[in-house]
């Protein structure tokens, strides 16, 4: 069969597709062992102690072998963080300068993930779990798109493919394109306390550690739901956010909950966001960003009228989970009904399984009003009902 | 590149059937595509080639006849003549012969579910044939159209027996459009009670087919999508907290494609019609409950039945559709025209004074409604009631034997106990498990002859879906070569999952690049843009 030989795209295919191969070699030990995650020096040693392998070495490896033979560059971090990977999977490339112990640590993804950006690479290709996700989102934001071959010992944030291939499969394809569309997800990993995989009638709590920009292909590119993870659909994302900020109303002030979707609204605004935090907006302005409780009650004492919205936290479906205690019980008993607006895609809420949101603010009372059935809106004329329970 | 395994024998359907009745699957056939190296047909032929020399005109016609260019209004006439490929006749039948070669040409074990794959009765189509058919013009006087008439008077007497409603139209060009029908009807009823400013609000299902809330959001409603829960659909409670004064109708359809009944329809009907609102009955799964329940009964304005799916006309690659839409007393006047009534012992067209106009031409697609009625009268009533009995069987014995598969599970799997006429199943495990997507084990099947399944609609509620029907036209020994296919396949993505992952490798074109799909760059639907675009002189 002939095929295309794309001469319109030429100048731009000629761009070197310059991917970032970065490895956690320790992530996802502990969940071979019955440990949560293996976060830590200590928890490392005890994975190791109780016979952990390396789990992300061979998952890296099967990403690997799909990008071997394409028209891809590879800058790998350094030995058992990429190199080898690489190497052992077939593909070519060179190797990132950086230092490296015979232990790695969080602070070495962090400081090669820096330098992957630093050095220009269109994808940060990247092999662990939840944990590793957070330190490479905590050091480079969404200067450049990340995808994840899924590793760890918890997934739940919005930036990995469905298994190992699928990531190499989907990096293959960012890089052949001329446009590389994004789209912005979460980054989530669980609160350890009183939390394990299991745990009888209570999904574990997750806490927002950022928003990553991944690779958005379309809709029939992507991972199924209810696997690890759902990358957004960026086109619904877009035009629900574009109408939301369209129709606040003069004089009101809007509180924006965290999250990537509450995050876009505001940058739809031209305004900047604060990724973990709430931000007040009113009349076009940001009127307060990152607010604690005190300064919220304070903001809604000055203004006739306040509105909230809030975001779903991929993965448990959180509208407000721990660590986001500046929409505590003072916050939220004067906000009326009518007055929240709850906003996700489609397919997050898709994935939920049981299909529920979830509150925990202390304080059940002060946000009974909105249990029962939401109205949530996932484009501009577009809602699906879901039911919120307390996280109990 | 693998082939699929060789067998010294292949064995005769009949011991084919025989071993599926002993309980064990029979080995895949060997199967190979044809495979033709054949060129677009821009890119055959020669300048001045032609299939015809038409002798030319005689003057003394042609003074009589004038210019015939003349007869085509000048608006609408070319400036140049269309850049056409030129090539003799034999060079044309030979390109689509070759091309025709290369697909499973739709007589494979097509299971491809939702689609509701029947066999369609080389009788419809040598009706659908007839002069009388063929060369009839919808223009005609309706005198001269009577024997036709009277078909669409007998089709739409028989669905209303079916379905309990007062009238059907023939009109919508197919399920969606049957749908955006029912947008439209909606919008005219509520226009008339004075309530359209308010009504602004149409209630689905995340399980309906996409063209519900496609249909109503075109027609200018917001869409209020309710999610599955615990029993399979969603609950009663998730659809009144939905409802309110701005609720202008719920479009449902019952079963949804989990094979899943929701025995509180009749609630939902009643709830919504508390609140002002329409209810129209998306009959899509009609297989599962044809002669069983009549969508009146249960309350329902409207309903839609597709002729291309449960009513043996063809669909998909074999023709046209025809989405039959059937309404209440109430909703009747809003149909759009024209209507075929029966007066005075014969048949007329008329126009409904207060219908919402066309949404496609005159009475709709008539060789597709001729085969639909021609199907309804081979079967008859009795026949009908079984052929949903054999479709809700076939389809759990499949599914008993589906999930001794490795690596699938059904949905719902905490559901237990029979499913209607299909049910969607996940390779979630077999993904997991082995890194083979349901999408690389749908193009190995093909490499045994089999027709691709069909994955699921948007969204995906199930993960790494298929969804198989039988419905009651294939036999037992299809079904079995069908499973036997599907195992054969999963078994071998633990096996050797390359295999898998890199078919077909038995078809004319292996695996597409499906990278640049949907990359505006790279689509080409006509020859100038192809060229523009791939740079291919």
């Amino acid at each position: 069969m002939w095929r295309p030989s794309w001469r319109g795209n030429d100048e731009r295919r000629k761009m070197a597709a310059l991917l970032g191969l970065l490895v956690n070699p320790v992530a996802g030990m502990g969940g071979r062992v019955g440990l949560h995650g293996t976060d830590g020096t200590s928890r490392l040693a005890e994975a190791r102690r109780r016979g952990a392998a390396s789990v992300t070495t061979p998952r890296a490896r099967r990403a690997v072998q799909r990008l071997a033979g394409r028209d891809i560059e590879i800058l790998a971090a350094p030995g058992a963080m990429g190199a080898d990977v690489m190497v052992a999977g077939g593909a070519e490339g060179r190797t990132l300068e950086m230092q490296v112990g015979p232990e790695t640590t969080a602070a070495d993804t962090q400081r090669a993930a820096r330098l992957l950006a630093d050095a220009g690479v269109a994808l940060v290709l990247f092999a662990g779990g939840d944990g590793t996700a957070g330190d490479i989102v905590r050091t480079i934001g969404q200067r450049v798109p990340i995808l994840g071959i899924p590793s760890g010992v918890k997934m739940r944030s919005g930036v990995f493919a469905a298994n190992p291939e699928a990531a190499g499969e989907l990096a293959a394809e960012f890089l052949a394109r001329a446009e590389r569309p994004v789209a912005a997800a979460d980054v989530v990993d669980v609160v350890e306390a009183g939390t394990a995989p299991g745990f009888p009638g209570r999904p574990p709590d997750v806490e927002l550690r950022g928003q990553a920009s991944v690779p958005s292909l379309g809709a029939g590119r992507l991972p199924g739901p209810k696997s690890s993870s759902v990358l957004a659909s960026s086109a619904a994302i877009e035009a629900l956010c574009r109408a939301v900020a369209a129709e606040l109303s003069p004089g009101t002030l809007y509180l924006f909950g965290p999250g990537s979707t509450t995050g876009r609204i505001l940058d739809v605004m031209g305004l900047p966001s604060s990724p973990l935090g709430v931000d007040a907006v009113q009349d076009g302005a940001l009127v307060g960003a990152d607010l604690g409780e005190p300064a919220i009650v304070e903001l809604m004492g000055l203004s006739p009228k306040t509105k909230l919205v809030l975001g779903v936290i991929g993965g448990q479906g959180f509208l407000l989970g721990r660590g986001n205690q500046q929409l505590g019980p003072a916050v939220l008993s004067r906000i009326a009904p009518e007055d929240l607006t709850i906003v996700s895609s489609a397919d997050k809420l898709v994935a939920l399984q049981p299909p529920l949101l979830r509150v925990d603010v202390g304080d059940e009372a002060s946000f009974a009003w909105a249990t029962g059935f939401q109205r949530v809106r996932v484009g501009p004329s577009r809602f699906m009902m879901m039911r919120v329970a307390g996280a109990a | 590149m693998t082939t699929a395994p060789e067998r010294e024998a292949v064995p005769s359907p009949g011991a084919r059937a025989a071993a599926g009745a002993a309980g064990a699957m029979p080995a895949p056939r060997r199967y190979h595509a044809a495979v033709w190296n054949e060129p677009l047909i821009m890119e055959l032929g020669r300048p001045g080639r032609r299939g015809v020399f038409a002798p030319a005109v005689e003057p003394g016609i042609g003074a009589l006849a004038g210019d015939p260019g003349a007869l085509v209004p000048a608006a609408a006439r070319r400036k140049a003549p269309p850049a056409l490929p030129e090539l003799s006749e034999w060079e044309v039948l030979r390109h689509y012969l070759r091309l025709s070669q290369q697909t499973l040409g739709m007589m494979g074990v097509s299971l491809f579910g939702t689609c509701t794959m029947k066999y369609n009765p080389a009788v419809s189509e040598a009706l659908s044939r007839l002069p009388e058919v063929r060369e009839v013009h919808p223009l005609q006087a309706e005198e001269t159209l009577q024997g036709l008439l009277e078909v669409v008077y007998g089709l739409d007497l028989a669905l209303r027996e079916l379905s309990g409603m007062q009238q059907f139209v023939f009109q919508p060009g197919g399920g969606a459009d049957a749908s955006y029908l029912q947008a439209c009807i909606t919008r005219a009823y509520h226009d008339a009670q004075g309530e359209l400013s308010k009504r602004v609000e149409v209630i689905t299902t995340i399980q309906a087919h996409p063209c519900n809330s496609a249909t109503a959001a075109a027609a200018g409603f917001k869409v209020i999508t309710l999610p599955l829960e615990e029993k399979g659909y969603p609950s009663l409670a998730a659809l009144e907290s939905a409802l309110s004064d701005r609720t202008a109708a719920l479009f449902v359809n019952n079963p949804d494609d989990m094979g899943i009944y929701n025995p509180e329809i009749t609630d939902w009907v009643e709830a919504v019609h508390r609140a002002g609102g329409l209810c129209f009955y998306d009959h899509a799964n009609f297989n599962g409950v044809m002669g069983k329940i009549r969508a009146a009964e249960l309350g329902f304005d409207a309903c839609m039945f597709m002729l291309h799916k449960t009513f043996g006309a063809p669909k998909g690659g074999g023709g046209p559709a025809v989405g039959a839409y059937g309404c209440s007393e109430r909703l009747a006047p809003y149909l759009p025209g024209p209507v075929v009534v029966l007066e005075d012992g014969r048949f007329h067209i008329t126009e409904p004074a207060g219908g919402v106009g066309r949404v496609r031409e005159f009475i709709g697609n008539f060789p597709q409604i001729l085969k639909a009625y021609a199907w309804v009268r081979a079967m008859g009533g009795e026949g009908i009631d079984e052929a949903s009995d054999l479709s809700v069987l076939a389809s759990n014995y499949m599914g008993a034997r589906l999930r001794r598969v490795p690596g699938v599970t059904r949905s719902h799997p905490s559901i237990s106990g029979p499913r209607m006429e299909m049910s969607r199943y996940s390779l979630e495990t077999l993904t997991r498990e082995t890194g083979v997507t349901a999408v690389d084990v749908q193009n190995r099947m093909t490499d045994f002859g089999i027709d691709a399944f069909w994955l699921s609609h948007e969204p995906w509620v199930v993960p790494e879906p298929f969804t198989p029907e039988v419905g009651e036209t294939w036999p037992k020994e299809d079904i079995d070569e069908w499973l036997a296919v599907l195992e054969f396949v999963c078994r071998e993505a633990y096996d050797d999952p390359e295999t898998v992952r890199t078919a077909p490798h038995n078809q004319s074109v292996h695996r597409v690049d499906s990278a640049h799909l949907d990359d505006p760059g790279g689509w080409a639907t006509t020859w100038r843009a192809y060229r523009a675009k791939h740079g291919r002189a």
